[in-house]
């Protein structure tokens, strides 16, 4: 089948690749690219370890496909730390004990990263809601929700 | 699994690409691509459109009309759409909610396809290049629905008179038990002059709950006008069985979570 490109924006930097036309973003950003931060958990939508944020909206990958985000931006988790230094939502996952096996946890940030960057002083119901598309089968969430409320804290500290 | 996947600019030539075998029509890809992921062999081509009218919402003197590529979270933010927020919202987590398309939903087989519910409560018109057709006779005919549809158009009901309940086992978001819509008109006495009532997970696509509509005409809306519909709720219904719960349940709890929707 023939080679079709793509080209986007990853985590600030310019990227072009050559993929076989249907792949999913999910396979472009791992098996192509190198990015491993997005997971491929359930492959159907359900469990979110694979959320990205494209354009500043959050995306399932792995029911995306590369070829419809032509010319857009990209984060993932692997772009949020600069110059070696965690961003907020990393150091406060990590402070709160918010990662077990760690599989859930750059769907869950990137999905927390969406949230603070619309709301940055978002309610416990409102972190609720915005985590309500990712699954964690380790930590029964609370955790989570504390790291996010952490994260939210630190971000307002900050800018005060 | 590779997929041929074909842009078009126009619904014409998306359509006439959608006759070859084996080619279904990308629109979230919530539906399709996920197919795809699970195996379905059946998926070996996919044709999508960049039209930019079918992302658009329209309203106008009551009257809306919204792209079938509007998403479920364009819908639940738009300022005059607030009646249906609820219903968008009911539709998946938030990235799902960034894909998922409304011309999707009325595709989405039980236990999905909550929006598609509302959309039959609101008795809507879903447009295609073949005309329009009202919801009920696309939703019977989905399976062998060939053209694009490209809106579904419906007038708003007045203020409080769409009802919507969702019911799941996972706050605040799980996969539907059941979903209820619901159009309402009442007399100034406060009798029901005329309802709508769409059930989700009662059959394997939404279903209107013809009986229970009957049976609340002329009634008030208190727990004694409302009792012989609520009797006859599950009338003609063939819910679902799946990991959620069983057709025995869903036709059990059908008359309660009624009941909650007419009294709130």
């Amino acid at each position: 089948m023939a080679k079709v490109p793509v080209q986007f924006t990853l985590n600030g930097s310019e990227k072009a690749e050559f993929i076989d036309s249907g792949t999913t973003l999910l396979n472009a950003l791992r098996d192509k690219i190198g990015d491993t931060s997005p997971k491929g958990g359930c492959q159907q939508g359900t469990c979110g370890a694979c959320s990205v944020i494209v354009d500043g909206e959050l995306r399932l990958s792995c029911l995306t496909l590369a070829e419809t985000c032509n010319g857009t931006a990209i984060t993932t988790t692997s772009g949020l730390a600069e110059g070696g230094v965690l961003h907020p939502l990393q150091r406060a996952f990590l402070d709160t004990f918010a990662t077990q096996c760690g599989f859930c946890t750059p769907g869950m940030i990137m999905a927390a990263k969406v949230l603070l960057d619309h709301t940055p002083n978002p309610s416990r119901d409102e972190v609720v809601e915005a985590l309500s598309g990712n699954i964690c089968r380790c930590t029964g969430y609370e955790p989570i929700i504390q790291a996010v409320l952490t994260a939210a804290r630190a971000n307002s500290q900050n800018a005060a | 699994m590779a997929l041929a996947l074909q842009t078009f600019a126009t619904v014409r030539d998306a359509n006439a690409a959608l006759k070859a075998q084996g080619t279904r029509y990308l629109g979230g890809g919530t539906l399709v691509v996920r197919a795809a992921n699970e195996g379905d062999v059946a998926v070996s081509g996919l044709v999508r459109l960049t039209d930019p009218a079918l992302s658009a919402i329209a309203v106008a003197a009551g009257k809306i009309r919204i792209g079938a590529s509007v998403t479920m979270a364009a819908v639940a933010r738009h300022p005059e759409l607030g009646a249906l927020a609820k219903a968008a919202r009911a539709v998946g987590g938030p990235a799902v909610r960034n894909m998922a398309t409304v011309g999707g939903n009325l595709f989405a087989p039980a236990p999905y396809g909550d929006f598609a519910v509302a959309l039959l409560a609101l008795d809507a018109t879903i447009t295609t290049d073949d005309g329009e057709l009202p919801i009920e006779a696309f939703l019977s005919g989905r399976d062998s629905s060939r053209a694009i549809v490209t809106s579904v158009g419906f007038t708003l009901p007045k203020a409080d008179g769409f009802r919507f309940l969702k019911v799941s086992r996972i706050k605040p978001k799980g996969v539907s038990v059941l979903s209820i819509a619901a159009v309402i008109e009442q007399a100034a006495d406060g009798t029901v002059s005329s309802a709508r009532i769409a059930l989700g997970c009662m059959a394997d696509r939404p279903v209107r709950a013809k009986a229970a509509e009957e049976a609340l005409k002329g009634k008030t809306l208190d727990r004694n006008g409302i009792a012989p519909a609520l009797a006859a709720a599950a009338e003609g219904t063939t819910p679902i069985t799946d990991p959620i719960a069983s057709a025995w349940y869903r036709a059990e709890v059908l008359p309660v979570h009624l009941g909650r929707l007419l009294l709130s």
